[in-house]
């Protein structure tokens, strides 16, 4: 039995597989709920928990699933967890879930959900497979509270609902628009700081 | 009546347009549009999908899941629905019009696990729309899509040929031009009061 890098899973997740910036997948929901930080951190808490859980759950039962009929399998076990969440969400935190609900059960469809539990929870040991969903959801977590601080301080002067600036400097930030250009100048300036410190290629990957 | 259910194709075609108001399907809308002639097969696969979809969900939903109080499961039961019937018809594609599966068989592997068809039930089921309705929401959407796709499509055959900086080649330049393309979009958002 080899040891597990749990370390490099961790690493993994957060920068060299960050789900929004690097691999590019499930983006929707990282323009749509990040015009506040609130909003992106409940979204980022809710897609922690969920992949966390999937898997989880992928890992236990991966022995019993047969491999022909795995992806449905696996859309139900996702299926469930988010539907666990969206319940919780509702009743919890109603506010925010009436901007947001549809993106929340939207997470059901989200590749990186999918993605994961099929690379690796599948063929991993239950722990391995909790710490990498659960590093998958914190850089996906990371990545929303950062265009979320990004949009709301430049659209509305404020954080986290506190007022900080007391103006508006650039109210199109918080609008649909923005959350495209704060996205594409988001990715544009990591791929800059890759290539010009840490000598990589700085390209984003393809979008699925 | 019917100009109700015209506000909210326009709607739903226009003002809250899947891409550009709502942020849905960016997945496909970037992974699709370095082709003009894949970005138009997929705007017809999505918008008969949508179509379709839309009105057996509509079905399940209000036949099924209201009367036995069933609509904590509309998750679960709607991805359900959509993945099989998305599977039925490949495989029915595939036995009856060849020529047409080839075409568009591959997109049909793709829509599945996709945000937007699983939001035009998701949408129906929350507004309580009735059937017509649903229809015209699920048109509407799929027209919009299909609309911003070839927009989009249309715009990077173009980009092909600029110099980009290095860092902002790819997805970055995209998404800032689909941010200038959803600015004009915004234009749309006075014409109708829903």
């Amino acid at each position: 039995m080899t040891k597990v890098d749990y370390w490099t899973i961790f690493k993994n997740g957060i920068f060299g597989e960050n789900p929004v910036f690097r691999l590019a997948l499930s983006l929707c929901p990282a323009v749509a709920v990040t015009s506040g930080v609130k909003n992106g951190f409940l979204m980022g808490v809710a897609v922690l928990f969920v992949m966390t859980m999937v898997n989880a759950t992928v890992s236990l039962l991966r022995k019993f699933i047969n491999p022909k009929v795995r992806i449905p399998s696996y859309m139900f076990i996702i299926a469930t967890w988010v539907t666990v969440t969206d319940q919780v969400m509702a009743a919890y935190q109603r506010a925010v879930y009436k901007d947001m609900g549809l993106y929340i059960m939207l997470i059901v469809a989200f590749a990186i959900v999918l993605s994961r539990a099929e690379m690796f929870a599948s063929r991993n040991k239950f722990l391995p497979s909790v710490v990498d969903g659960a590093s998958m959801g914190l850089g996906f977590l990371l990545a929303l509270v950062l265009l979320g601080i990004f949009r709301e301080f430049l659209g509305k002067g404020s954080l986290w609902g506190h007022q900080i600036l007391g103006s508006k400097p650039l109210l199109i930030m918080i609008l649909p628009t923005g959350g495209f250009f704060a996205m594409g100048l988001m990715m544009g300036f990591l791929n800059w700081i890759d290539r010009k410190f840490f000598g990589g290629t700085g390209s984003s990957g393809g979008a699925h | 009546m019917l100009e109700h259910v015209l506000t909210i194709f326009v709607a739903s075609a226009l003002i809250n347009n899947f891409v550009f108001s709502r942020y849905l399907g960016l997945c496909i809308f970037f992974g699709v549009t370095k082709r003009m002639e894949t970005a138009v097969g997929m705007s017809f696969t999505f918008t008969a999908v949508m179509l379709i979809g839309a009105a057996l969900n509509w079905l399940i939903y209000t036949y099924v899941m209201i009367p036995y109080q069933l609509g904590f499961l509309k998750i679960v039961i709607f991805i359900g629905v959509v993945a099989a019937f998305v599977q039925a018809a490949d495989t029915i594609m595939k036995k009856v019009t060849p020529a047409l599966y080839y075409k568009l068989g591959i997109y049909l592997a793709l829509i599945v696990t996709n945000c937007i068809i699983l939001a035009v039930p998701l949408i129906n089921a929350e507004e309580h729309y009735s059937l017509l309705e649903s229809m015209a929401l699920a048109l509407g959407s799929g027209l919009g899509f299909g609309l911003a796709l070839i927009i989009m499509a249309s715009i990077r055959e173009k980009l092909e040929l600029a110099d980009i900086p290095k860092s902002f080649q790819g997805l970055p330049i995209s998404f800032v031009l689909t941010g200038l393309i959803a600015l004009a979009f915004l234009g749309f958002s006075g014409m109708i009061t829903l």
